[in-house]
């Protein structure tokens, strides 16, 4: 698949941004914003709301005919992508109620602190499932695509909420240990989803062109000049970049992070957790990227590829 | 109703002229035009609706040569309709085609990853996504002579190896030509029970045994025991 580089910046840090209200929302459920000021959650607030509105904004850069997207609210009982453009827009005046609430104070707090939890963990759900509902693409296809999307955004967005916590001189050894946990078992499952995504499964140009019982290869794909479908699911990079970028992504995404983590509960500054958000936002993006040109759409077996 | 195609994989020669055909009529018919980036330059690119592929089966000596035209296949189960998030994309009831609302498409071509048949491309000019209409605007025409109500990749095969009729009634010709011709769906296996059907290419006729006479047949016979 064409990675797009709007989608792969709104995933990210939407995601990061959906993550970090979920902490929040989480903090004022468990107790451990208690140590914040007022001004100090609601700028962890706005922060996650810019992060989820550059995202948004970005994923509508993608549109080839942006007006009617006024429109895509409409198919909420059938299309993924209708039900998180709906969840997403559900969350301004949830947000916005809940911010409300932290600077008065107000007995519905906590109330408002769960819808928003419950409604960023569903749109983050939603768009994954966007994916993760395609039968064509099999790299897709499979309940480890949600499970990661999860994981990504609770990771960078606990890693987010703990850097900028750091910054205003607030640290909690218990938290960084809970999303030093979270974003060690992103890794193993990302891991677990790199093996399983090297077994060939699934369609075969012998399934595609009906020939199941003889070899089957393009003589001619009808066309001089690449078309929509070859610039959109012809993708093709060469095998040994993509195992060169898995291994930066999993040093930049993953190990250099938990290193850091490791060295701030040895006592280092609590401020090197902002270089590790950093780090791990940059390896998302490449995990991004990863995720759209290592999947295989099966309309390429009419392009002559034998399997997916 | 559940209109289609059947597409003869033994007599197509694949000439190209449906996709031409259906390029020419539907450029101009009721979803707008079919633009074109740089058409007379060395890369052409633009929307087109019916692609010709050919292919190489089995092994030489015995291989063939298939050549495989593929539009949409109008599936029963369509998944390019149920993730449409703007309800731009839809399926006809009344005869099962497959349609796009050009007035409501944002062009997310989430439809396009959908469909497995790659029939589905994004016109560079408008922005909206395209694909076959079953020549919706000529089956229905009654303006046009009985005969000429038909797709126009289907009038203008030369070899008469395209067949437009309803599969849902048993006696209509494409019914008789899937049944007397084991035609099939490709890739049934993602489950999204295309339409469209293709017949595939007949065996060669066999060639007759070569008659053998008595004396050769003792000789053969003999051959064989000594060589025990």
């Amino acid at each position: 698949m064409h990675p797009a580089f709007s989608v792969l910046i709104f995933t990210v840090t939407s995601g990061a941004g959906y993550g970090l209200l979920a902490w929040l929302g989480a903090g004022q459920l468990l107790g451990y914003t208690q140590a914040q000021t007022i001004d100090q959650q609601i700028l962890l607030g706005v922060i996650a709301m810019v992060l989820v509105s550059i995202g948004l904004l970005s994923s509508t850069m993608h549109l080839a005919n942006p007006k009617n997207a006024w429109r895509s609210f409409s198919r909420f009982r059938t299309s993924w992508l209708s039900r998180e453009a709906v969840f997403a827009i559900a969350l301004y005046p949830v947000a916005a109620l809940y911010a409300a609430a932290i600077f008065w104070q107000w007995w519905c707090i906590n109330w408002l602190a769960g819808l928003s939890i419950v409604l960023a963990l569903i749109t983050l759900f939603s768009t994954s499932m966007i994916y993760a509902s395609l039968k064509t693409i099999r790299q897709w296809n499979t309940p480890m695509v949600p499970a990661l999307f999860m994981a990504y955004a609770l990771s960078s967005g606990g890693l987010l909420f703990l850097a900028v916590s750091g910054l205003f001189g607030v640290f909690s050894a218990p938290l960084l240990s809970t999303v030093l946990g979270l974003v060690f078992t992103t890794f193993a499952l990302k891991m677990v989803y790199f093996f399983w995504q090297g077994k060939p499964q699934g369609a075969t140009i012998q399934t595609a062109t009906g020939f199941s019982q003889a070899s089957v290869r393009l003589l001619d794909a009808g066309h001089s000049a690449p078309t929509f479908l070859n610039r959109e699911f012809g993708y093709q990079i060469a095998a040994d970049k993509l195992l060169r970028l898995r291994v930066v992504m999993t040093i930049v995404a993953f190990v250099m992070p938990l290193v850091i983590f490791y060295c701030v509960l040895q006592g280092s500054a609590v401020e090197l957790l902002s270089v590790a958000w950093l780090m791990m936002m940059a390896g998302l993006l490449i995990e991004r990227w990863l995720f759209f040109a290592e999947a295989r759409h099966v309309v390429r077996l009419y392009h002559g590829d034998q399997r997916t | 109703m559940k209109l289609g195609l059947v597409v003869d994989l033994d007599t197509c020669v694949g000439c190209h002229a449906c996709g031409t055909a259906c390029k020419q009529w539907n450029t101009s018919g009721t979803i707008g035009p079919l633009s074109d980036e740089r058409p007379y330059e060395k890369d052409p690119s633009g929307s087109w609706l019916n692609r010709i592929r050919t292919y190489e089966v089995g092994d030489s000596p015995h291989s063939k040569t298939v050549n495989m035209p593929m539009s949409c296949m109008h599936c029963e189960d369509a998944a390019c309709v149920t993730v449409c998030p703007t309800g731009a994309s839809y399926k006809r009831e009344e005869d099962g085609i497959v349609l796009i609302d050009q007035d409501k498409c944002m062009g997310c071509n989430l439809c396009s990853w959908a469909c497995p048949y790659g029939a589905r491309e994004l016109d560079p000019s408008s922005g909206t996504m395209k694909k076959c209409t079953l020549c919706v605007d000529r089956i229905y025409d009654e303006q046009l002579p009985e005969a000429e109500r038909q797709p126009a990749c289907v009038l203008t095969c030369p070899t008469s190896s395209r067949v437009f009729g309803d599969f849902d009634d048993p006696d209509s010709e494409v019914s008789k030509l899937t049944r007397e011709r084991a035609g099939q769906q490709l890739m049934p296996e993602l489950g999204y029970n295309p339409v469209n059907t293709y017949l595939p290419p007949r065996n060669p006729k066999q060639q007759d045994q070569i008659k053998v006479s008595a004396m050769q047949g003792v000789k053969q016979l003999v051959n064989r025991i000594i060589n025990r």
